[in-house]
């Protein structure tokens, strides 16, 4: 029970109320307890000695008693209410906030569907705990001590059938804690993969409807449903099947009692009011002895949850601040120093092997190379988003490891290659690093990144709402957003990592003119696959299998790079395109020069 | 972004019908009558037993104990102990068997969830959120689990009990019987006062609970960009605002909830204090034994034991309804496109698509598409080009029937797609997405997602024929190699090979390619050029792309521009026609002549 024993620090800051709830419930119980002595009372001295006014007095004192024990009771739930639910609030919170502090290289090996459900599902269970467990354990020891000490006082004798009860009863669900445990974290893994199922499936409904798998899809998910359904089964089964064992011992004291005491009576040691009274607290004495084993076997289950909270709220990010790490104005000067990296620590697999690469504030380098040459994962290192394996990534003089994130990033503005949109309004979007930004501001990136025509046909215009997955936009919409969203940020590094591919030329080339005004004063680095997005870079870097292979202007290149050479032509295959081309060019007399 | 409450069409407003919710929901319970029946006949059994226990206590106190009969004592003991093992078991068996059923049940309302929402139509998914949708898969269901698997089994034995006490008690005595049943109107009162109460607040608790998941699966899928964008800390104050919504919602829920029990123990508790008085006042005249009265007394207590059982169930039922209520929303949600009654399997096809006067919106008055007429012969290849947003892929949605035209047309080989079975036009499609998705997995796993039946041999050859069987081979575990979620651990580029692969895979009559290639480099795009041009050869194909050079090819170029269709006809033609076609074309090279000195 360590795991849930840490979780239960979270109630740390509810103190208040949680003691108040515990001093409630003992109050509560006390009046609980108070009822049967009352009622021996009515029976001893009232109904068997035919005195009237006792009996009423007595059944005035229940009722008394009766209004105090519930509003206590009333109490108590709220005050459980409220530190049980803020709680599970700050649990969900801190889970939240921990997933958000993780490092893309943690990302990467966790499933969506997996963290959801230990947001939801597995906080849920701890809470559900806290809310009942709790109160019940308190209310179940008070509960029986109460009743030991009047079954001791109305019969010591008869009351050491405590001394075998008990203990009976506690084997068994120390037994069923120890064997369910691992089963409860079972449960909740199959009900993780069952979430993950059904996010992916939702996330990928095109391509399921597409390639009409939605017969694969429902198999899948029927699969982890019954894995799901049978591990819950057999778990709750065995919970199930101790209840009525206990039971059976409780009535077995009874049984017990009834014999010993029943002697007793006859032998004359005992009166018939103190066997029903002895009869009663013993009920009232199992009672809680069951109501712990209830709890006992909730037990497991939230300790299994509480493992796998703190799985998350533990788990350390691989890209941390360092102690120290400073913030600083960054002019956008960008230095790879011998930087080697693969995923993972997965040395067979290198994406980067030493890359030397100095860039200078203001200058725009774009990044080529075939698919999977590292193009995004050279550019993702500048932000930080994973750490290098080896060598160094400078921002000015700043190491990236040195400056704290907060001021790295928003530092560097990113149009990532899949541009993901959050729900809510196009405006909203844009305005995503800067939350703070004017509307004239928000309008001036959308214009930038030729999205205002788009944006103003829309039925809202800037208020139009972003529909799940970003549906009601074209793939080259959303990419503009997704520029017009970096741009806003107004960084000093600018990187669009294959931004503009879903996007037309004519598009595209406007784009480049807006930048070329915009990106004046910020270092950008651009990844593309039109060679036109590149010809104006102040440095071209060609990347193959993660080295550098060749490196400078694009007139250099066109000299010295067999492969630039083969790229650049690959794209210009058919002569007489260029031909019109030049001569479209020309008659519109936007060409100064040609050869 | 703190903007979910402004969301068009998020909420489906319910019919809030609780009768019709019970109904249905109990309708889940019928492939379960014999066990149901099973479980209540065991529960009558068991109740019995129970019930038998005072009796006979009351009995061995006033016919033995006081008496001083021993050997009675001991018989009426040996009857005891034989009562309470077959209680135990009893009650033993019916958990076992509800447990099982209860859970079987939610394993069938689940799958028809996720089975009805695999026919529903595009337009559902474009409005509902994806973890949303899980909270009702789940936790709606979960808490309907909750309130079942232990509700009916309580409701049977509790009904049970209040009948067999009941009558035990007029045994006893009917004057003190009658007199105790006085308070159970007010009873009844306060319960239906306080569910009232407790359904909308569960409500609120299930629907808080949706759009938190719904926040957190958002912004967990989303991480990336979030720290891209170092917006870590408004995420965060968004999601605690959602949570918060969420807590106070439960907060008041229980609140709510725990106003019933102390209500009721007081009423019990006057109940029995008046039968102790009166009880205590016949004695007195001699009208009632002692014995009979402490016996009297026991079963008072019992007796009001199962009715606040009751009561706290109801209030349960509450939060099952709420939840069932939210997964019933989805399961009586009708698709948009859905097959006609009699639709017949579109059988195998030559490829000839015609859009006849086609008009189209994702909303209704606001359309997409305007009057939009286009033939493909079998095996022509058709590019569609046009700025960002013209409605080129709005045409591949149609074609595919993701949603259905409003006005106009389309036909394969003379069928309208509207009269034929949705999914045997989808399986002669073979579509490559602008968003490439993958699913975890292995690459080879994700490939053949394609053609399900294809073996390790057909896959590989498909990778080959998508140039993708290189990168694969470099991968640390080859084919085997395990895809994260969404692919993250493979670039745009490599993902996109994949799905071409896939769609190779597939073998489909038409093709469409929705800027498959974008992301993938010029060289490697030149190979799979050739790949594509031998798997267009022979079957309809529909291209779209934004480089131009993938298009030169095709028999027929559309332009697409302001919801219609402006220019048609091949490559140079349109070239010379020196249109809209022809600028944009021009906008690749305008930056040309720079380079074209330079080299």
């Amino acid at each position: 029970m360590k795991s849930l024993r840490k979780i239960v620090r979270y109630l740390a800051p509810y103190k208040g109320w949680v003691f108040a709830g515990l001093g409630l419930i003992v109050v509560e119980t006390l009046a609980q307890l108070g009822v049967p002595r009352v009622l021996q009372f009515v029976i001893d001295k009232g109904i068997t000695p035919q005195a009237l006014n006792i009996v009423l007095i007595g059944a005035g004192g229940l009722i008394a008693l009766a209004l105090a024990g519930a509003l206590v009771t009333v109490l108590r739930a709220f005050y459980t209410a409220r530190f049980s639910q803020g709680m599970a609030y700050d649990l969900r919170n801190d889970i939240f906030e921990r997933i958000q502090t993780f490092s893309f290289s943690n990302l990467d090996q966790m499933q969506t569907g997996d963290l959801i459900t230990r947001v939801s599902s597995d906080v849920e269970m701890v809470r559900m705990f806290t809310s009942m467990g709790f109160m019940m354990i308190v209310r179940a020891v008070v509960l029986l001590l109460g009743s030991l000490v009047f079954l001791v006082a109305t019969d010591p004798g008869l009351s050491r059938i405590m001394l075998v009860l008990i203990p009976a009863v506690a084997l068994i669900f120390w037994l069923l804690a120890n064997v369910t445990r691992p089963l409860f974290k079972r449960v909740q893994e199959l009900l993780s993969r069952l979430n993950t199922v059904v996010q992916e499936n939702l996330a990928g409904v095109e391509v399921v409807k597409a390639f009409v798998r939605e017969r694969y899809e429902i198999n899948r998910f029927e699969d982890a449903n019954e894995a799901y359904m049978k591990q819950a089964v057999r778990v709750n089964q065995l919970m199930s099947g101790a209840f009525p064992l206990v039971l059976l011992i409780a009535n077995l004291g009874t049984l017990a009692v009834l014999l010993l005491g029943g002697r007793e009576v006859i032998g004359g040691s005992l009166t018939v009011g103190e066997l029903v009274a002895f009869t009663n607290y013993l009920t009232t004495a199992m009672f809680p002895v069951v109501m712990l084993g209830m709890i006992l076997s909730m037990l497991p289950a939230a300790d299994a949850s509480s493992e796998r909270i703190l799985e998350v709220l533990e788990a350390e990010p691989d890209v941390k601040e360092r102690p120290g790490a400073v913030e600083a104005k960054l002019t956008g000067r960008v230095t790879f120093e011998n930087v080697t990296f693969n995923y993972n620590g997965n040395a067979d697999a290198e994406v980067l092997r030493n890359i030397n690469l100095r860039v200078e504030p203001g200058q725009r380098i774009a990044v080529l190379g075939a698919t999977g040459s590292g193009k995004s994962t050279l550019v993702n290192l500048i932000p930080r988003f994973y750490d290098v394996t080896e060598g160094r990534v400078l921002v000015d003089e700043y190491d990236v490891r040195d400056l704290t994130l907060h001021s790295l990033r928003s530092q560097v503005g990113i149009a990532m290659q899949q541009a993901v949109l959050f729900s809510g309004t196009v405006a909203e979007n844009i305005a995503y690093g800067r939350p703070d930004a004017s509307m004239e501001e928000i309008i001036a990136a959308a214009k930038a990144a030729q999205a205002h025509d788009f944006i103003m046909r829309m039925p809202e215009g800037y208020q139009s709402h972003v529909e799940a997955r970003g549906a009601n936009l074209s793939g080259g919409q959303k990419q503009r957003l997704a520029i017009a969203r970096a741009l806003l940020v107004d960084p000093a590094i600018l990187i669009l990592d294959d931004s503009t591919s879903a996007v037309d030329m004519e598009t595209e080339y406007r784009i480049q003119e807006a930048l070329d005004r915009l990106m004046e004063n910020r270092t950008t680095f651009i990844i593309a696959q039109r060679i036109s997005s590149v010809l104006n870079a102040d440095q071209i870097i060609v990347l193959d299998r993660g080295e550098i292979v060749a490196q400078g202007t694009h007139r250099e290149l066109l000299k010295s790079s067999p492969i630039y050479q083969e790229i650049y032509y690959s794209q210009l295959r058919d002569d007489s395109v260029i031909d019109v081309a030049v001569s479209d060019n020309n008659r519109h007399g936007q060409v100064e020069r040609q050869e | 972004m703190g903007m979910r409450h402004g969301g068009r069409g998020i909420t489906i407003e319910s019919a809030r019908n609780q009768g019709e919710t019970l109904r249905q929901l109990l309708a889940y319970l019928k492939p379960y009558t014999l066990h149901l029946v099973g479980v209540f006949l065991l529960v009558v059994v068991s109740t019995l037993l129970t019930l038998a226990g005072p009796l006979l206590v009351a009995q061995a106190i006033d016919r033995y104990i006081v008496p001083g009969d021993l050997a009675g004592l001991t018989r009426v003991a040996v009857i005891l102990l034989g009562v309470y093992i077959a209680s135990s078991v009893f009650s033993g068996a019916y958990s076992l068997l509800m447990v099982h059923i209860g859970q079987k049940l939610i394993l069938d309302m689940r799958s028809d969830l996720f089975r009805h929402l695999q026919t529903l139509s595009m337009s559902f998914f474009d409005q509902h959120e994806t973890g949303d949708l899980m909270s009702r898969i789940t936790n709606d269901t979960d808490t309907i689990n909750r309130v079942l698997s232990s509700g009916v089994t309580q409701l049977a034995a509790n009904l049970l009990q209040i009948v067999g006490i009941f009558i035990a008690m007029i045994a006893l005595s009917w004057q003190l019987a009658l007199s105790s049943l006085v308070i159970l109107p007010l009873m009844a009162v306060i319960t239906g006062a306080i569910a009232s109460r407790s359904r909308s607040a569960f409500r609120d608790v299930q629907r808080t609970l949706g759009t938190m998941n719904a926040s957190a699966e958002e912004n967990i899928a989303g991480v990336r960009v979030v720290q891209a964008f170092a917006r870590e800390k408004e995420t965060i104050d968004e999601f605690r605002a959602i949570n918060r919504e969420n807590r106070d919602a439960g907060v008041r829920a229980q609140q709510i909830v725990a106003l019933l029990m102390p209500l009721i123990d007081v009423m019990s508790t006057i109940a029995i204090a008046i039968i102790a008085g009166l009880g205590g006042w016949l004695t007195l005249r001699n009208a009632l034994s002692i014995g009979v009265l402490v016996a009297f007394i026991t079963y008072v207590q019992q007796f009001f034991h199962p009715l606040r059982q009751l009561s706290q169930l109801y209030n349960q039922l509450q939060s099952a309804l709420a939840g069932a209520e939210r997964v019933f929303e989805i399961i009586n949600s009708a698709p948009t496109v859905a097959d006609k009654p009699g639709a017949k399997p579109l059988p195998p096809i030559e490829g000839r698509v015609t859009f006849e006067h086609v008009t189209f919106g994702y909303e209704p008055d606001k359309p997409v598409l305007v009057d939009v007429s286009l033939t493909a012969e079998p095996g022509q290849t058709i590019a569609l080009v046009g700025p960002t947003g013209a409605g080129k892929t709005t045409i591949i949605n149609l074609l595919s029937r993701f949603y259905d035209v409003q006005e106009g047309a389309i036909r394969i080989d003379g069928y309208d797609i509207r009269d034929i079975q949705q999914e045997s036009l989808r399986r002669q499609l073979g579509i490559v997405l602008q968003d490439t998705y993958l699913f975890s997995g292995t690459v080879m796993d994700n490939i053949r997602y394609g053609r399900l039946d294809a073996t390790d041999e057909e896959v590989i050859e498909a990778a080959k024929l998508a140039n993708a069987d290189q990168f694969i081979c470099r991968l640390p575990q080859g084919y085997q190699t395990v895809i994260s979620e969404q692919g993250s651990n493979f670039s745009q580029g490599q993902r996109q090979l994949i799905a071409i692969a896939r769609a190779i895979l597939a073998d489909p009559a038409i093709l469409i390619l929705d800027e498959a290639t974008s992301s993938v480099d010029t060289r490697t795009e030149m190979h799979i050029q050739e790949a594509l041009q031998r798997l267009m050869q022979g079957r309809t194909s529909f291209v779209i792309a934004h480089r131009l050079s993938t298009i030169e090819n095709a028999d027929q170029v559309l332009v697409v521009n302001d919801n219609r269709i402006i220019e048609r006809g091949s490559h140079r033609e349109l070239l010379e026609e020196g249109g809209f076609y022809h600028d944009l074309y021009m906008s690749q090279y305008r930056r040309l002549p720079g380079l074209v000195e330079a080299g």
